[in-house]
């Protein structure tokens, strides 16, 4: 049986596995020591549990358990690799590569960075939401000492040339740095593979508990350092203060041991379903893809309905969650600027709906989904002087529109 | 943020959707907001040349849900009024009929400019002075 509402947005959080919490539950109650208390076996207890979940986690990403710093989620990992890259390294150089297109975890710390004097270099991407290689080299110099890239677009799903991109900032002796929350669990990832010397990941993204994420912090070739952001007990190698959060960090090593085991299945799984609902829903007309389409995260597409807006779509989409890059959606008025960084049109960028499938989607949820979305696009366009205009052959690119 | 129950009654049945004869001397046009913007409404009105009474309201909107209820209200408010009665509604009215939170407000403001465009469109078309408006009005190239 359907069970409505359906929850098409995995990309924003994903439902905690059940076999997480399962492995969790004992850590609030029974096994409820400080991992830092070193002279009782309730301290034991729970040191051994992290140590566990960290090789777990290191596994996946093919580090070291040394390498994992623990912290509450990829927007500190993104703050404190970034930051601490540029005060660790302050004497070696002050420019920072990064994209137009990275999360605001990694945007407004390089924004927050600038007003100290940091020289931060933003490389715009292709129409496809892909990076150009020649202008990410062309922008790295002797003073940079961090590129940050991250792996998968949050918002559109593209997988950026990270081995090549890597090699770029190697090159020119910086660091390289991604943001891995979309990607960890989802593609494999491997540091040694493709380079990397810092990542950011969290575990809600990958069916772990929230307010619980890591640093990848690379111990050998090179051995990289970052300046402590949080002052106190000097936990995590001195990287990272605070008491250890331990159920959420053996959720975390859960469902990265889950991912390890899973997480090819899941992918052909989810890109049989995503690619029939994408093409489903491109049996509408005037219906565009978003970003490059052989490229991308297996679960994730992001859609432009023209001529319908889409936060008025996401209401007709009743019982169907997922989330849309209109600006009527965000505080600001702004749309998505990430799909502006494609070149897109605010217009097109106010149509756009994200579908994120998750491990625990079906298809006959895709299908409800199908169904639903088509309905409300065919409805709203009812409804939409754009869509009469489109029809009549009006450009509407032509009309002297008052702008507020 | 949940929708009120009014918005979702005139989202998933709007009122007066349509188009009424824009060449015609008793159709009032208004073309209010950008595509860029995310929200387009056109509201139309046809008035009795004699009574200054308007007949018939018809809308299409490009927008949000709040957008789409506020034009909604707008045509049932419209008909029935004479053109300067219609003139009295603002966007207050409509924000507090839907219930709209803050961040909705611009949705009710772009239907109060709509009904002012509508009637100038109209009064300008018979001879009769424009009223003074907010400057947020589109200008139809059509
Ligand atoms: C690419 C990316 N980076 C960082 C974050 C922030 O992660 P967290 O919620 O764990 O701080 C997100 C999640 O929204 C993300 O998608
Ligand atoms: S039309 Fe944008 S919030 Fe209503």
């Amino acid at each position: 049986m359907l069970k409505l509402p359906i929850f098409l947005d995995h990309n924003s959080t994903t439902p905690t596995d059940p076999r997480v919490l399962e492995a969790m539950l004992p850590y609030f109650t029974q096994h409820f020591g400080n991992a830092a208390s070193r002279n009782h076996p309730f301290g034991w207890r729970a040191e051994e549990a992290v140590d566990y979940a960290r090789e777990q986690i290191a596994v996946l990403v093919g580090a070291d358990e040394r390498e994992i710093i623990f912290t509450s989620g990829a927007t500190e990992s993104d703050n404190l690799a970034i930051k601490g890259v540029a005060e660790m390294y302050a004497r070696k150089g002050n420019h920072i590569v990064t994209l137009t297109t990275e999360h605001k975890a990694v945007l407004d710390t390089c924004r927050a960075l600038e007003k100290r004097g940091i020289k931060v270099t933003y490389v715009p991407v292709e129409s496809d939401g892909l990076v150009d290689l020649q202008k990410l080299a062309d922008a790295v110099t002797d003073k940079t000492i961090l590129v940050s890239v991250m792996f998968a677009n949050n918002e559109i799903g593209v997988i950026q040339p990270i081995k090549e991109i890597s090699a770029i900032a190697h090159a020119k002796g910086a660091l390289f740095m991604t943001d891995a929350t979309q990607a960890v669990g989802k593609v494999p990832v491997d540091v040694e593979e493709y380079g990397i010397d810092l990542m950011a990941f969290t575990a809600h993204k990958m069916y772990g508990p929230k307010g619980v994420g890591a640093l990848y912090v690379r111990r050998k070739n090179p051995r990289v350092k970052v300046t402590a952001q949080m002052d106190g007990g000097g936990h995590e190698r001195g990287m990272r203060s605070g008491t250890l959060n331990v159920p959420g960090i053996v959720g975390f090593g859960k469902a990265c041991e889950i991912a390890k085991n899973e997480m090819v299945d899941d992918a052909i799984r989810l890109s049989r379903l995503r690619d029939k609902l994408e093409t489903e829903l491109l049996k509408l007309p005037e219906t565009v893809v978003n970003g490059n389409r052989e490229r991308r995260l297996p679960h994730t597409t992001n859609i432009s309905f023209k001529f319908v807006e889409g936060e008025g779509l996401m209401m007709g989409m009743k019982d169907v969650a997922v989330s849309s890059g209109s600006a009527c959606t965000s505080a600001s008025l702004e749309p998505s600027y990430v799909l502006k960084a494609l070149g897109l049109s605010d217009e097109l960028g106010h149509s756009s709906i994200r579908f994120g499938l998750g491990r625990f989607t079906t298809e006959e949820e895709i299908d409800y989904a199908i169904e639903t979305t088509t309905r409300a696009v065919n409805q709203l366009r009812e409804l939409s002087p754009l869509w009469e205009m489109h029809l009549e052959g009006v450009d509407i690119s032509k009309i002297e529109w008052a702008h507020h | 943020m949940a929708y009120s129950q009014k918005i979702i009654d005139h989202y998933t049945q709007p009122r007066n959707v349509g188009v009424l004869d824009k060449s015609s001397p008793n159709v009032g046009t208004g073309l209010v907001g950008a595509p860029e913007c995310g929200d387009v409404m056109r509201l139309q009105i046809e008035v009795d040349a004699e009574t200054k009474i308007i007949r018939d309201a018809k809308f299409k909107t490009f927008g949000c849900g709040s957008a789409i209820a506020s034009s909604s209200v707008a045509t049932e408010w419209l008909k029935g009024r004479t053109i300067d009665e219609a003139l009295t509604i603002s966007n207050m009215d409509i924000v507090e009929e839907l219930s709209l939170p803050p961040v909705k407000i611009h949705c009710s403001v772009l239907a109060e400019d709509a009904i002012k465009s509508a009637i100038n469109d109209y009064r300008v078309k018979n001879g009769l002075p424009p009223i003074e408006q907010a400057e947020s009005v589109a200008v139809s190239a059509r």
